[in-house]
């Protein structure tokens, strides 16, 4: 029960707790299920905040990813050097936003991120059909991914450039009814 | 890097764009709003050297700070988790932070201090709170394995569990206890007068003698016998009124009110709960509006860690691409529609609606025969045999079952003729089914009255039929208690002997039955139904039957792990998609249809039936609703005087006419906003066509100028750090512009 003293610095879960969402109780249970991905890796003190990453192998495999069709892109959108290796601040803030007592807002943003395959700032149709195809594994005939495609561009495209851009998806996602409900993690 | 780090995550990410739509204020703002306050030296370093080297964009410079300063506090107040920005940057806000408090005064400094001790407090609380949650485990469970569709159902299976207890504990604090609690606290009862006049003679029903022990088993399961004369039933609650040393109790106003009570908690707990669902579905005006958005991006349930449910769930989300791009089809269809077809369209559905109509007319004319011959059987002394007479006394609540099974299907198979669309199909059957179900009790309790109001020699003395209704509440609870037990067993007995055997058939043998029943599917919108049927009936009993509450608490309690086992070992769920967002709103709608048809009943006999003269706290009353006008034509005169103004009727009136205003205002303005948001969605599209229009000719007049003066060429070139939302930027702005490359035809972004 004291090893909550040798993990982190008070400081550093203080800090924790006031950039995420979650309790200090959860953020330890965290760093154990970060340090289970990879033992020999992550080390059990973190008080002087070593710099090691987890490949993204072994993140998407956790039994809450593994099943989630856009586990790469999640991992992707959340990692800073773009190859979706986590350092564990990385690994907290991925779980934090999807969390259950986070906002809409900022939820949104990283949906977007996660669902722009090419990272070019826009979901353009082969980002749809893309998200289309990890969604369905591909049981719908070509011209009925086109179609969908054609009809979610159609419903959210404000500006009328054929393509979502932040702004518009933003608009669109927040008035989703199922969004807050789905785009969550328990851990 | 001054650049919002959040979306760049890939550093060779390049677009097409131009470097004037940097400088436009809509941009500006967006990126402010995603930066935080500590950032904003280094922004206005950036934009001052902007400013130097522009004339003519010093406008909109200038309109770019206002709105950094108004950001700027902005973005101060906001918690910090909130900010999209990566962990690091996130703990370098936090120290700036608290490094710019030590600088405030100390009240500031004492405010955000205890501002942040307060928000982990309450963090924690909330934390402590969700431990105590019943079920928590199980339904994260269900969760992982099924999504949130099936999670509806249960939480809504939970929040009935907390209604029934909470409805519970206030009829037990109010009409229980003080019976329980006077003799303790020297507490002195008077109970009603058995003056021996003609309607107040109650047979004691207890029996005498040597008792069978399947005579016991009867009792209990149909609330006669030892059973009737106890707290289970309205008939053992002849208390008048309790005289405590320091206070006058009357037990027949608790009793009234404490029924007022706990269909209005009902009422405003369910409203409570609907109303973020209600909100949403008012603000989509079509229902059709963002389908497929809301399925692709918002579609998977990312809760799910088990292969099967994550199979499920994809073999769902098609089902509803499919069924949308159907839809589709069909409207096509639809429009497409001769007026011939039209025709013969309505008088088939016109036929099918009267064949619904005879199908419930002669469902709710057998349940009333069998009460009728239910109720002659009871009171028969010739018994026939044990078990026998347990189908006798169970008939009523056998012939429901029996309709709400039957009927579901026969509206399933009529509608496939009726050629509606397919969501409209689903919403049309179900609200079939609960009218079936809603309705049937209704016909059973009202052929219980005429039962109950029928004496042989026309009209009666006493206003019921005294002689074989001595007590008439009391069988009414008796009715209702039946009811809520038959219905928990065949719950049970349809799990145990239909899903299981049926899953051992499906899975062990090849056989072409087994392959046409299949595995049962979990179907959400019966299931609720059969819950929603069971509350209505407990709503109805509760004041017949005070510890109804209590028995449906413990049912639904048992439900819930049956259900759980049932769903886990024997069902796939539904591949009909039930949407967790519109089923949360279809739950309590049809929860709050079944309070306000079970108020309809209850309001009736209250009023308009005279209560039973030998039995109960209302003998002194002619009807039970009597107690509160007597109550009140004690109170003294200014109390009196106002509860008479608030019930006269030009109170009545003027408060209908009153809310009939605000309503009809409040309606006008949701029409208004609607007409305004389309308006300026509208005006969106045409600003944003407006710009790319105005953009593409300043890029050709540039080009003509550049062709016209090559000098003014390879300037060098100051870049941004990430090229994703600029290109290459120049500070000098005299000279012309330069593009890197020609612009896209559609390049906008906000």
């Amino acid at each position: 029960m004291g090893n909550k003293q040798t993990i982190f610095t008070d400081e550093q879960l203080d800090a924790y707790q006031d950039c995420t969402f979650f309790t200090r109780k959860e953020i330890l249970r965290l760093h154990g299920r970060y340090h289970e991905l990879a033992p020999h890796l992550v080390p059990m003190d973190y008080t002087k905040e070593p710099d090691c990453k987890v490949p993204l192998a072994l993140i998407v495999n956790m039994p809450e990813l593994k099943e989630n069709p856009f586990r790469n892109r999640i991992v992707e959108s959340f990692s800073e050097d773009g190859m979706g290796n986590l350092s564990f601040n990385e690994f907290v803030d991925m779980f934090s936003v999807l969390s259950e007592t986070a906002p809409r807002e900022l939820k949104a943003i990283y949906a977007f991120k996660i669902y722009d395959f090419n990272v070019d700032n826009y979901l353009c149709k082969e980002d749809l059909e893309k998200t289309l195809n990890r969604l369905t594994k591909e049981e719908l005939t070509p011209e009925e991914v086109v179609l969908v495609c054609e009809k979610t561009i159609e419903e959210a495209d404000l500006d009328g450039d054929n393509k979502l851009s932040f702004a518009d998806f933003e608009n669109m996602i927040l008035r989703a009814p199922d969004f807050l409900s789905t785009f969550h993690i328990r851990i | 890097m001054e650049v919002d780090t959040v979306f760049f995550t890939d550093h060779s990410g390049r677009v097409n764009s131009n470097p004037l739509l940097d400088q436009l204020p809509s941009y500006q703002s967006l990126l402010y709003r995603r930066k935080s306050s500590t950032a904003g030296p280094k922004r206005k370093g950036s934009s001052k050297a902007r400013r130097s080297s522009s004339g003519s964009g010093k406008w909109a410079v200038n309109t770019v700070n206002r709105n950094e300063e108004k950001q700027k506090t902005l973005t101060l107040q906001r918690p910090i988790r909130e900010l999209a920005k990566s962990m690091a940057e996130k703990r370098r806000n936090k120290t700036q932070c608290l490094e710019n408090d030590q600088g405030l005064s100390s009240w500031r400094q004492w405010k955000q201090n205890t501002g942040r001790h307060l928000r982990r407090l309450r963090d924690d609380a909330q934390e402590w709170l969700s431990y105590l949650q019943l079920w928590r485990g199980d339904i994260h469970l269900i969760e992982g394995m099924f999504g949130t569709g099936i999670l509806s159902y249960f939480s809504f299976l939970r929040f009935l569990v907390m209604l029934n207890l909470i409805i519970f504990v206030l009829v037990f604090s109010f009409v229980m206890l003080p019976i329980i609690i006077a003799p303790h606290a020297g507490g002195n009862i008077t109970y009603n007068q058995n003056d021996g006049s003609n309607c107040s003679v109650y047979p004691s029903s207890a029996r005498r003698g040597l008792v069978n022990f399947h005579e016991h088993i009867t009792d209990l399961l149909s609330g006669g016998g030892f059973l009737e004369q106890t707290y289970l039933f309205y008939g053992y609650y002849k208390a008048d009124k309790i005289h405590f040393p320091w206070t006058t109790y009357n037990l027949p106003l608790a009793y009234l009110l404490a029924t007022v009570a706990y269909l209005f908690l009902s009422l405003v707990w369910i409203v409570k709960r609907s109303a973020t669902g209600f909100k949403r579905n008012l603000i989509q005006d079509e229902d059709r509006f963002q389908s497929f958005c809301n399925k692709i991006f918002a579609g998977w349930d990312f809760c799910i860690t088990n292969e099967n449910a994550a199979r499920l769930k994809r073999s769902s989300l098609l089902y509803e691409l499919k069924t949308d791009l159907e839809e589709e089809r069909i409207k096509q269809k639809i429009a497409d529609r001769t007026r011939k077809q039209k025709c013969r369209i309505y008088l088939i559905r016109f036929i099918l609606n009267l064949f619904v109509i005879g199908v419930l007319a002669a469902c709710f004319y057998s349940i009333y025969i069998a009460t009728i011959f239910s109720q002659e059987a009871q009171m028969s002394t010739v018994k026939v045999n044990f078990i026998v007479d347990l189908i006798f006394e169970y008939l009523p609540s056998i012939v429901i079952t029996m309709a709400n099974f039957i009927t579901p299907l026969l509206f399933s198979f009529i509608i496939n003729f009726e050629d509606y669309s397919p969501a409209f199909e689903i919403r049309f059957t179900l609200m079939r089914c609960v009218f079936m179900r809603l309705t049937s009790i209704g016909v059973l309790l009202f052929s219980l009255w005429s039962q109950i109001t029928n004496c042989e020699k026309g009209s009666c003395v006493c206003g019921y039929n005294d002689k074989l209704y001595s007590c008439w509440e009391t069988r009414v609870g008796q009715e209702m208690y039946k009811l809520t037990i038959f219905d928990f067993i065949i719950i049970i007995a349809v799990t145990i002997f239909v899903e299981f055997p049926r899953k051992l058939i499906v899975n062990y043998c090849d056989c072409g039955l087994a392959k046409w029943w299949g595995q049962q599917e979990f179907s959400i919108p019966q299931n609720v139904l059969e819950i929603v049927y069971g509350q209505t009936i407990c709503w109805i009993g509760t004041f017949y039957c005070p510890v109804l509450p209590a028995i449906c608490t413990i049912k639904y309690f048992f439900i819930f792990y049956v259900k759980k086992v049932s769903l886990i070992k024997n069902c796939r769920p539904s591949t009909r998609p039930f949407r967790a967002s519109s089923s949360n709103f279809f739950f309590l709608g049809v929860l709050l249809i079944g309070l306000l048809l079970a108020c309809v009943p209850v309001t009736v006999s209250v009023a308009q039936i005279n209560s039973s003269r030998a039995c109960g706290p209302f003998v002194n009353y002619t009807t039970s609703w009597e107690v509160l006008p007597s109550t009140v034509s004690k109170l003294p005169q200014g109390i009196k005087g106002l509860l008479f103004a608030l019930a006269s009727e030009a109170f009545a009136v003027s408060f209908f006419v009153i809310t009939c205003l605000a309503m009809f205002y409040v309606i006008a303005l949701a029409g208004a906003h609607k007409r305004v948001i389309n308006q300026l969605r509208e005006q969106l599209v045409m600003e944003g066509r407006d710009k790319r229009f105005l953009i593409q000719k300043l890029c050709q007049a540039q080009k003509i100028s550049a062709i016209r003066s090559p000098v003014s060429k390879s300037q060098p070139r100051t870049s941004r750090s990430s090229p994703s939302y600029h290109t290459s930027f120049s500070n000098n702005f005299d000279e012309a512009v330069f593009l890197a490359h020609s612009p896209p035809d559609s390049s906008t972004h906000v």
